[in-house]
């Protein structure tokens, strides 16, 4: 599995400064280009595809847009990791097919640190410092989900099934 | 089975006899709610890919609050797209720039004890003041809702608050949230469901029984509830709708919550959180001489009839400073409608206050009247996360309106009690 780069942020990263309210009528590009700038002006600029962010208590707390799930996968980050999460925020997260994992060993990651994550086996290892984080494992009816790659496909296929039996 | 008033709630929505906290189940959604901003705009999309029509536009209300009134091109087309899509849909309950869903919605009649809603917004908790379950989902879940009339959840435990004793004079529901976001903090309610209960709860008008509801959403909470009561039965008759068997919606008395926090009103102080988090909520008294160049008075959370009646019995003969901007944005156009007929918003302008447009307003950066570079502000609102109001050097202070009115007048945070013991005396 490929080891992903880490973007550390502390406690309380709330929806405001993953997708600032004044920029959300415009497309989500434009809306990625400020994500996270607030706490750290680097991020936008300097994230690359495939690294991973990492949180601490409630990330994602706030408001449901869910641009600030989708800013995140525009700049191509493949997972959230944290303490814990804001509860819609982690709905829309694995609605659209960005891995949201929560686990209490979370402060052992450090930025720049390279992790491989396997979000079936609810694990997180830091191939950077060689610790095996246990995360808590995502339920059976969102890893199918997550499996048909998100809330839209999984609709697609049951919409599908209907219209084959109608 | 014992069972909690969430879990009734949920079973009934899951056509179930009982749920147990923990018990992933579907629900039936009685009611979706949607805004400007996360509704038709990003769910015609997904309903198109899915070939889909909704599942049944009478269950669905559509308001626009967040971008009111279009300001740009922008926003402009983002109103267009959803009048044009509530009659592509023929939905029939559309409020267009009529007030902020979480309060348009009771207001006009679509709340009642045991229904099961979901609401495109973090503040839809707010109905949970209604004896019903409503939590809040992102677009696409809506979406999903929109297409299917399902949800799944996870049955939440129940927290419980038991507020007891009178809040003084000064000292609003607002304080009340503030005082247990500092204590429990803004992962507190763990997205479990988060009950108010107590001698305080049932003293207090609906519109303040939703201020504890609506901040569910600071602890965290996947929800805020309220059993319903007399009070309940006679704001739904009084918005013209029927409440239906509120004695089936109250949770068993042998029912044991995961926690209990007790909260003491009677001694209460009024709160004020500094930048950038509702939990950093202390006594006004502990934040200090603050100077202001902004108070702001609206949202779901801070502008009903009642938050204004507030703001008017500090502001009543009274100038807010010369370096201060108050701003006003009643939550709806029935409660401006109100408050021009009963003399408020003339004790209010005549203070200074600018009125705005009922909507989200300044709130989170959708509407008018923003902040710029480094501007310190105190507001009503729910939330004073870091560029949530504008600029990300601005700093925002939240208080109850009594507080945001009196700071106005002292032109620095200040503690509403003394001008209010003024008036009395
Ligand atoms: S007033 Fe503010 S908190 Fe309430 S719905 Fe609008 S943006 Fe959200």
């Amino acid at each position: 599995m490929t080891a992903h780069r880490v973007w550390r942020f502390g406690d309380n990263i709330d929806t405001d400064v993953l997708a600032p309210g004044i920029y959300m009528k415009k497309p989500i590009a434009e809306i990625a280009a400020h994500c996270l700038e607030a706490v750290e002006p680097r991020f936008a600029k300097e994230v690359r595809p495939g690294d991973v962010v990492v949180g601490g208590r409630g990330f994602g707390m706030g408001s449901s847009r869910e641009q600030a799930v989708e800013a995140l996968l525009q700049l191509g980050v493949v997972a959230v990791l944290a303490l814990s999460f804001g509860g819609i925020f982690y709905r829309n997260a694995l609605n659209y097919g960005l891995l949201a994992l929560a686990s209490s060993d979370i402060h052992r990651i450090r930025q720049d640190d390279l992790v491989v994550v396997d979000g079936v086996a609810g694990t997180v290892i830091d191939e950077t410092t060689g610790e095996r984080l246990t995360c808590e494992k995502l339920p059976p009816h969102l890893l199918a989900m997550i499996a048909d790659g998100g809330l839209v496909p999984h609709l697609e296929k049951r919409f599908a099934r209907q219209g084959a039996q109608a | 089975m014992v069972q909690t008033l969430a879990e009734k709630l949920i079973a009934r929505a899951a056509g179930h006899h009982s749920v147990a906290s923990g018990d992933v189940v579907t629900c039936h959604v009685d009611l979706a709610m949607i805004h400007d901003s996360g509704g038709p705009r990003r769910a015609k999309p997904i309903l198109d890919r899915l070939g889909v029509k909704v599942w049944d536009p009478k269950k669905i209300v559509v308001v626009t609050d967040h971008f009111v009134p279009a300001y740009d091109t922008e926003t402009a087309t983002i109103q267009k797209l959803t009048r044009d899509w509530v009659a592509d849909q023929r939905v029939p309950n559309f409020y267009d720039m009529q007030g902020i869903c979480h309060v348009v919605l009771p207001e006009r009649g679509h709340f009642k004890p045991g229904m099961f809603v979901v609401g495109g917004d973090s503040h839809s908790p707010t109905g949970g003041a209604f004896g019903l379950y409503m939590f809040g989902v992102g677009a696409t879940e809506m979406a999903g809702v929109l297409a299917t009339g399902e949800i799944w959840l996870r049955v939440p435990e129940t927290i419980l608050i038991e507020c007891e004793g009178q809040l003084s004079p000064g000292v609003a529901a607002k304080d009340v949230m503030l005082h247990l976001c500092a204590r429990l903090g803004m992962d507190g309610g763990r997205y479990q469901a988060v009950q108010y209960v107590g001698g305080t709860v049932t003293a207090l008008p609906m519109t303040e029984r939703m201020t504890l509801c609506n901040m569910a959403a600071e602890l965290g909470a996947q929800t805020g509830l309220i059993a319903p009561d007399a009070t309940t039965v006679d704001y739904i008759r009084a918005a013209g709708a029927d409440p239906g068997d509120i004695a089936r919606w109250q949770g068993d008395a042998e029912a044991v919550p995961a926690e209990r926090h007790r909260v003491d009103a009677t001694a209460l102080a009024p709160q004020v959180a500094a930048p950038h988090s509702p939990a950093n909520s202390a006594p006004v008294a502990d934040v200090g001489a603050v100077q202001i160049d902004r108070a702001y008075i609206g949202a779901c959370t801070g502008a009903k009839l009642v938050d204004l009646h507030m703001a008017a019995s500090v502001l009543k003969g009274r100038r807010i400073a010369s370096n201060v901007r108050l701003l006003v944005a009643p939550a709806s156009t029935r409660i401006a409608a109100q408050a021009a007929a009963d003399g408020t918003l003339a004790t209010l302008t005549e203070a200074g206050a600018i009125l705005l447009a009922s909507g989200c307003g300044a709130c989170a950066g959708y509407g008018s009247g923003l902040l710029s570079e480094g501007e310190v502000c105190i507001a009503s609102t729910a939330r004073n996360f870091k560029g949530r109001m504008g600029a990300t050097t601005a700093q925002v202070y939240l208080g109850s309106p009594y507080t945001v009115a009196a700071s106005a007048v002292a032109g620095r945070i200040a503690d509403p009690r003394p001008l209010l013991a003024e008036h009395a005396s």
